[in-house]
């Protein structure tokens, strides 16, 4: 009996023991689970994508730095949320779009869309989006001119457009045909599911390949890292809504498939919408939001003025998620009525 | 044996057992320490009165203080000795409390005193409820309520079964499972005088899936004419909480701020109720119970029947710790309490001692706002809004938490703060907002009442 435990003890409150979950964990397998998505993009578009990518990584992640410095916080650049900001935002823009607009949109992404509500956890929209929507209100042609997938020469050299000086209009060397949904609006062209499905048209940077997407998504459900009811829901209300539709008729409505595989629904409805901040809490909560979501993505595609709607979608939606949140609670154990007494 | 595992509650962790190390040793007796410690509230409810003085020399299981009042239990010497001091002694909560310091004669016998028998055949349920109360009983699941103010049905209701609760799924304990391998006779006993007490025609021994070997054993001890039914439940945390494991077994619900008895049930810990069956024949008192010893920084663990009264400081030398010795809990890591020192005693309630080490302690993660993530909400066992409950707590709006959100459904059971990624302590905050929210509705009954 020697060995005197004689020590200052710890006193700690209950509990003693925790699952080792971490939210920077979290926040880096999100970054890992996109980076098949960002490797498409760079085989895809080229030096114009790395470029574009890394500026709108590298911005969201100086802006979230120097607003916390500014506002007298520690930095939270360590929690790596901002990098998924910064990477999601990129994976949202056209190719080729000039430099100066990607810096600009991403500092609005971390200025207005997380840090002027109070950082990490109190954002009302996904942050991406809103730097995303401010480009698309800013300056619509630039947001809606598309250059070529797998051109020749993606990687020896970058379009030209993308080294436009700042509110000069930036001249195109190669303009590609229309994006899938854009044809499908305006030129009633469906393009092929396959090719939509790996990837193989144009878009955003990051939109294009569903297959890689939907892995990355699949991953991060699979480690219960992403609340799978969010697509769930998405994906149910499209099929469902657009399946209607094209079954009353098939020559002016596109079937589901081409719905859920073309434009930034599959990239929305995966990495967008499941922003834990801006989405609902509860697990009805998170199908009433994917369902809206998806209904609104279809409603605009087909009815509204712009062929594509998977970004205006998820910000409306994010604005509800707070009024769904105070209409959805769980059901307290004790206030259910007894079963069988 | 072919045994069906029962659907489980919604929600729940699955947290590391660790009770490997354990659940394999049989009970082995504690030496007595120098001096022992008795506090007079090892119970929820009043503290007992003293009928020694000091100086006076006990015999062991002699009584030395009796039940004041109903909710009350009575306390018996855990060792032949003297009455040293009759003061203020330390406890778990950080508190004084009237006690007893007992010096144990080093060269006695130890033999226990027995008192007047309570045979189960031809006494009353009134006889065996005070028969508890004299034997000083209370719940030895941790929660420390007097057995027979549990066992005492209201004139207005009526209990049809009992459930013998030997789930434990605290991690690292393992005295439950110990009992029900090696006390099935006791326990078996304790079920006649407990349905006997409640008037039950039932009872249910509850166990947790991982200790099949323990339900084999109690079946295949099973006296034929007791109608009792052995149940395995799923591996979950907190599986073993009263009102989940009803709703498991008998899929009542009992309804919010109510008890077991509303749905006609009573939930009794496997180990309360061995030491019912040990205890009232030979008219004793309780004087030990079965502790786990166990954690990272214990040389010996496993299980001991250790005095009452016994302080942490000899039992944890007997055992043997490591330098690196941090942090000690009493109960388990996801309930139990950090101990403020070594000098308060082992009680009635003291299910398990686990020491961690440094290594266990040692890293204080940063807390992060809360990312809305709901893993906190698939966590809970009673599905509140821990999330909502938290953001409310850190702004002090205890009432609304109580108003709106259920805080006083929370049993504090700890699953949401395990899981949360942003580390935020949010049973911790719950704790704080309970005890405010019943001081206040103390103080309001006391000036009502004025
Ligand atoms: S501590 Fe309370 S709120 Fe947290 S999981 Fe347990 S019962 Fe639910
Ligand atoms: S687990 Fe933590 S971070 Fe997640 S919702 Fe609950 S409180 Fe918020």
């Amino acid at each position: 009996m020697d060995e005197r435990p004689n020590k200052t003890l710890k006193i700690s409150a209950a509990p003693h023991l925790a699952s080792g979950a971490s939210v920077e964990r979290i926040m880096r397998n999100v970054v890992l689970a996109l980076l098949p998505t960002t490797g498409f993009a760079v085989y895809a578009f080229g030096l114009a994508a790395l470029l574009s990518l890394f500026t709108a990584t590298l911005t969201c992640v100086l802006a979230e730095h120097l607003l916390c410095k500014l506002a007298g916080r520690p930095s939270t650049v360590k929690d790596w949320s901002v990098v998924i900001t910064g990477l999601l935002y990129g994976l949202t823009l056209p190719p080729g779009l000039p430099l100066w607009m990607v810096c600009l949109g991403g500092l609005i992404a971390v200025a207005m869309g997380k840090a002027l509500y109070g950082g990490l956890g109190y954002n009302l929209f996904n942050p991406a989006l809103v730097g995303r929507a401010f480009l698309q209100a800013a300056f619509p042609t630039a947001m809606t001119t598309w250059t070529p997938a797998f051109s020749a020469d993606r990687f020896t050299s970058l379009p030209g457009s993308m080294l436009a000086p700042p509110f000069g209009t930036p001249h195109y060397d190669q303009i590609s045909g229309a994006t899938p949904l854009a044809a499908m609006k305006f030129e009633q062209t469906l393009s092929d599911t396959v090719d939509l499905f790996l990837g193989l048209t144009s878009g955003s940077l990051g939109e294009t390949c569903s297959l890689l997407i939907l892995l990355g998504g699949l991953y991060l459900i699979a480690r219960r890292m992403m609340n799978w009811r969010i697509p769930a829901g998405i994906f149910t209300a499209v099929i469902l809504l657009s399946g209607l539709l094209h079954l009353s008729d098939a020559q002016a409505y596109p079937s589901p498939l081409f719905m859920l595989f073309s434009g930034g629904l599959m990239l929305g409805a995966m990495f967008m919408a499941t922003d834990m901040v801006a989405s609902p809490i509860t697990p009805l909560g998170c199908y009433l939001y994917g369902v809206l979501i998806g209904a609104l993505v279809v409603v605009i595609r087909l009815w509204g003025g712009m062929p594509e709607g998977v970004m205006y979608a998820i910000l409306l939606a994010n604005a509800v998620s707070p009024l769904i949140d105070r209409l959805i609670q769980p059901v307290a154990y004790g206030t259910r009525r007894s079963k069988d007494s | 044996m072919n045994w069906m595992t029962r659907r489980s509650f919604p929600h729940g962790i699955h947290p590391q057992p660790a009770k490997d190390e354990t659940q394999r040793e049989p009970i082995r007796q504690f030496p007595f320490a120098p001096l022992m410690v008795i506090p007079l509230l090892q119970h929820i409810g009043k503290p007992a009165v003293t009928v020694v003085s000091e100086g006076q020399e006990v015999v062991r299981g002699q009584l030395i203080a009796r039940p004041d009042g109903f909710l009350s239990v009575a306390m018996h010497a855990p060792a032949s000795g003297v009455i040293r001091r009759i003061d203020r002694v330390p406890t778990l909560l950080g508190s004084m409390v009237p006690g007893i310091y007992l010096q144990p004669f080093p060269a006695s016998t130890q033999e226990v005193c027995e008192g007047m028998p309570c045979p189960v055949e031809t006494a009353t349920p009134e006889e065996i409820l005070a028969a508890i109360q004299q034997a000083g009983i209370v719940g030895l699941g941790g929660a420390g309520f007097p057995t027979h103010a549990k066992l005492q049905v209201p004139a207005d209701k009526h209990i049809d079964t009992v459930i013998i609760n030997g789930v434990e799924c605290e991690p690292y304990l393992t005295t439950d499972h110990r009992v029900m391998l090696e006390q099935s006779a006791d326990i078996y006993t304790g079920i006649r005088y407990v349905l006997k007490a409640t008037g039950a025609a039932r009872a249910i021994i509850a166990i947790e899936d991982n200790k099949r070997d323990a339900a084999e054993y109690l079946g295949a001890m099973l006296p034929s004419d007791l109608p009792v039914s052995i149940e395995l439940v799923t591996v979950k945390y907190p599986q073993g909480a009263e009102k989940l494991l009803v709703s498991v077994l008998l899929n009542r619900e009992v309804p919010t701020g109510g008890l077991p008895v509303d749905i006609h049930a009573a939930v009794i810990n496997v180990a309360t109720t061995a030491e019912i069956g040990r205890l009232l024949p030979r008219g004793r008192g309780i004087q030990e119970r079965v502790v786990t010893i166990t954690g990272p920084a214990v040389r010996r663990r496993g299980n001991y029947r250790i005095p009452i009264g016994t302080p942490l400081r000899f039992a944890l030398e007997t055992v043997g710790t490591s330098e690196d010795l941090s942090e000690v809990l009493v109960g388990g890591p996801m309930m139990g309490q950090a101990a403020p020192s070594l000098d308060i005693p082992i009680t009635k309630g003291t299910s398990g001692v686990v020491a961690y080490t440094e290594r266990e302690t040692g890293h204080q993660p940063p807390i992060y706002p809360c990312v809305h993530c709901g893993d906190c909400l698939e966590a809970c066992p009673m599905s509140l809004n821990p999330s909502q409950l938290g953001l409310l707590a850190a702004r002090e709006h205890y009432q609304a938490m109580v108003d709106d959100f259920h805080l006083m459904t929370c049993f504090e059971c700890g699953a949401c703060s395990y899981v949360c990624p942003s580390h935020i302590p949010l049973a911790q905050r719950f704790r704080v907002a309970k005890a405010y929210i019943r001081k206040n509705q103390a103080s309001v009954v006391r000036s009502q009442a004025s």
